[in-house]
């Protein structure tokens, strides 16, 4: 049974990691490409393997048991059902073709092998994340995903400012995750069990429908959640981690890390069914993250930052999807963010190779004829975050999360009208970015050509982006749910409701409406002349993602600093200091008396006997 | 009974003169001459008091500081020729090697 070497999947990547982690550097870059790019590879065989055989019962591997307290059992184990699936999937097979890119993208760097543990620990430590059977094992993927972040984001450590973004990707999600560690100790103080399945079935028999417990357990876990995924309020740390390499950014990005929080909420969906107003929570959120992120694309110049704000604005959207109860749907639109996103930045990637790293949109120019390879690619990604209809997977999956927020009860149609004009927005600034780096005249030269292993994992990611989106389609062009069929073991079965054709048709247009009006400003040369007038307050603001660091800042950075400078000092060591201080004056007092001069000692002398008799005699 | 009164004064002046001479003068010499006339003192009050109460204690007591005496005062003279040797001088604040003030 392929089912039993599933432990194998976390740890043949966990291997690599130690094996380049101890002997990297001896080992040569072309055995640390191999071993990094073979250990996921491995593992993502062995998946495959899994998918292929299996018959979609939830399949748990007890390994054994970390800690057994009274009444407290906390065992490793891995559980796999589809969601665990997918998520291993995706992460396997794209972490595999994003070792490989590396291996030529990073040729030449310092570091290679270093490069290559950091990314196969990454890999390993998000798998034990979407594998764990228990929530304190997913802890440790979580916290392994986090570490392993700030890693790679400093990966070019001679760089101060490459140091402070790994910081502050560290820490903002860290301040997430102390929320999410305070959610799974109520959990386990009220439950007594952290196992996912058990807590969860006695979740629902303990406490009532929107309880308060349940909202708080729900609304800390979700906290955490929001940190990994970079939503809003805790979103300031993912356009700085654009510091770290290019595939860094794709396998953060696609497959690991920011996903965690999508796939958290999925895993623990009962238990949030319980708490509606986090729900509801989630659901604004996720638009107030979509659309600033989306306003915040609009205005960049460089490339990978316009990625870095799509992704906070896709996950919006996965999340909006969870904040109606659509876990499908969230599914779908990773899978085809994964798929798409990792595409892209791959392309950037490839792009900035070929430009000596250069990555300011306004620097490049006309490179549909100097890198078509590169263009095609990118080409496509971006059709996929865009959303044109029928051609790519984007538009399906987020046909779908609209579909089931514009259904949703209450406030459905007013997420939906933000979410569509969120659309919109996408649209615009993805194509801004193609027509800027693409078409006119050619800026800068291209140097250099590309290898298989450059080529291959973005051509196969093209294909994918081309394909999966027909593996769940609408209504009108064949209502395919194979999909969320896979899905329903784990999830239940959602069932669409029926829907307007507005929202389909609002959802073929909008795309179409975005790219003409980006070609419209491209043509006008807005987009080149807005970037080389200094910028407005407005696009300043938007700039720097709406002025949230800068809160940030005032309320919590400076507060912090100024304890600090004044707990510096330590005010009660000072009265202690004063002793020694004391102790110090009269030092000084007393050593004027020692003059060295005979007469005085032996006048103090005599003064001192003379005081002596007195007081024996009179006292 | 003689009286003791007498001699026991004339010891507390001798000795308050030798301390008078050991504060006041600045050559080593004299220092040590006060030191003498006080060692004299003291002899003189134990004489007075082994007088006093009968005991030959107090005489016992005076050869004791006598032979200290003169111990001293042949260490005592030792240094003088030392520092002597070393200062030029005979100055006693001049000696002053120990001192810690600033």
């Amino acid at each position: 049974m392929i089912q039993n070497l599933l432990w194998l999947v976390p740890t043949a990547p966990l291997i690599g990691a130690i094996m380049l982690g101890l002997f990297g550097p001896a080992l040569g870059n072309r055995l640390s490409g191999l071993i990094g790019t073979a250990s996921v590879g491995i593992a993502a065989v062995i998946a495959i393997g899994i998918a292929v055989t299996g018959h979609g019962h939830p399949f748990t591997q007890t390994l054994w048991c970390w800690a057994a307290l009274p009444g407290f059992r906390v065992n490793i184990g891995l559980y796999l059902d589809p969601v665990s699936l997918l998520m291993m999937l995706v992460i396997t097979i794209i972490g595999c073709l994003i070792h490989l890119f590396s291996t030529e993208y990073m040729q030449g760097e310092d570091g290679y092998s270093r490069f290559f543990a950091y990314l196969n620990l990454f890999v390993a430590a998000m798998l034990l994340l979407v594998l764990a059977d228990d929530l304190l094992v997913l802890f440790v993927g979580w916290e392994g995903v986090g570490v392993c972040s700030y890693l790679l984001v400093g990966f070019w450590l001679t760089e101060p400012q490459n140091g402070w973004a790994a910081q502050k990707s560290f820490i903002v999600t860290r301040i997430a995750d102390i929320f999410m560690l305070i959610g799974l100790l109520l959990l386990s103080i009220d439950l007594s069990t952290l196992s996912i399945q058990p807590m969860l079935a006695a979740a629902t028999a303990a406490w009532p429908h929107g309880g308060a417990v349940p909202t708080i357990a729900a609304a800390l876990l979700l906290i955490g959640g929001l940190g990994k995924s970079a939503q809003v309020p805790l979103q300031t740390w993912l356009p700085d981690a654009m510091a770290g390499p290019t595939p860094v950014s794709a396998l953060i990005h696609a497959a690991t890390m920011v996903t965690a929080g999508v796939y958290l909420v999925v895993r623990l969906h009962v238990l949030f069914l319980l708490a509606p107003a986090v729900l509801t929570a989630i659901a604004c959120g996720a638009v107030a993250t979509l659309l600033i992120a989306a306003f915040a694309g609009l205005v960049q110049s460089d490339i990978k930052r316009v990625l870095a704000y799509s992704t906070m604005s896709q996950i919006g959207y996965m999340f909006l999807a969870l904040g109606v109860g659509a876990w499908p749907a969230a599914m779908f639109h990773f899978l085809s963010h994964a798929v798409f996103k990792a595409l892209l930045f791959l392309s950037a990637g490839a792009i900035s190779m070929r430009l000596h790293h250069e990555q300011d949109i306004f620097k490049m120019g006309g490179l549909r004829t100097e890198i078509p390879a590169a263009f095609w690619c990118f080409l496509i990604g971006g059709t996929a975050l865009a959303a044109l209809p029928i051609i790519s997977c984007g538009f399906f999956s987020k046909e779908m999360v609209l579909g089931f927020v514009f259904s949703a009860p209450g406030i459905g149609p007013a997420l939906w009208g933000a979410a569509i004009f969120g659309a919109l927005l996408t649209s615009i600034y993805i194509f801004r970015a193609v027509f800027i780096v693409f078409f006119g005249p050619v800026t800068t030269e291209a140097s250099g050509a590309y290898g298989i292993r450059i080529i291959l994992p973005i051509v196969t990611l093209s294909t994918a982006a081309l394909s999966i989106g027909w593996l769940e389609t609408p209504h009108f062009l064949g209502g395919a749910e194979t999909f969320s069929n896979f899905l329903v073991p784990a999830t239940g079965a959602i069932p669409r409701h029926a829907i307007t054709p507005l929202v389909p048709l609002a959802g073929i247009c909008v795309p179409l409406a975005g790219l003409g009006i980006a070609w419209t400003l491209y043509r006008n040369g807005f987009w080149h002349a807005q970037a080389a007038r200094p910028a407005t307050a407005l696009a300043g603001f938007l700039r720097g993602g709406s002025g949230f660091d800068a809160v940030y800042d005032a309320l919590f950075t400076r507060p912090f600093l100024w304890t600090v400078a004044v707990l510096r000092q330590d005010p009660v060591d000072q009265s202690f200091n004063l002793l020694q201080r004391a102790a110090i004056i009269a030092h000084r007092r007393l050593r004027l008396t020692q003059t060295g001069q005979l007469r005085r000692y032996a006048g103090w002398l005599m003064a001192g006997s003379l005081a002596t008799i007195l007081l024996l005699v009179f006292g | 009974m003689i009286a003791w009164g007498y001699p026991a004064t004339l010891a507390a002046a001798l000795f308050l003169l030798g301390l008078i001479g050991l504060l006041a003068r600045r050559g080593l010499v004299f220092v040590l001459m006060s030191i003498e006339i006080m060692l004299n003192a003291t002899g003189l009050l134990f004489i007075t008091a082994g007088m006093r109460w009968a005991n030959p204690d107090g005489q016992v007591m005076l050869i004791f500081v006598l032979n200290l005496a003169g111990a001293e005062l042949a260490l005592g003279l030792i240094l003088l020729l030392r520092l002597r040797a070393r200062n030029k001088t005979l100055d006693g604040d001049s000696a002053i090697l120990l001192r810690d003030s600033p």
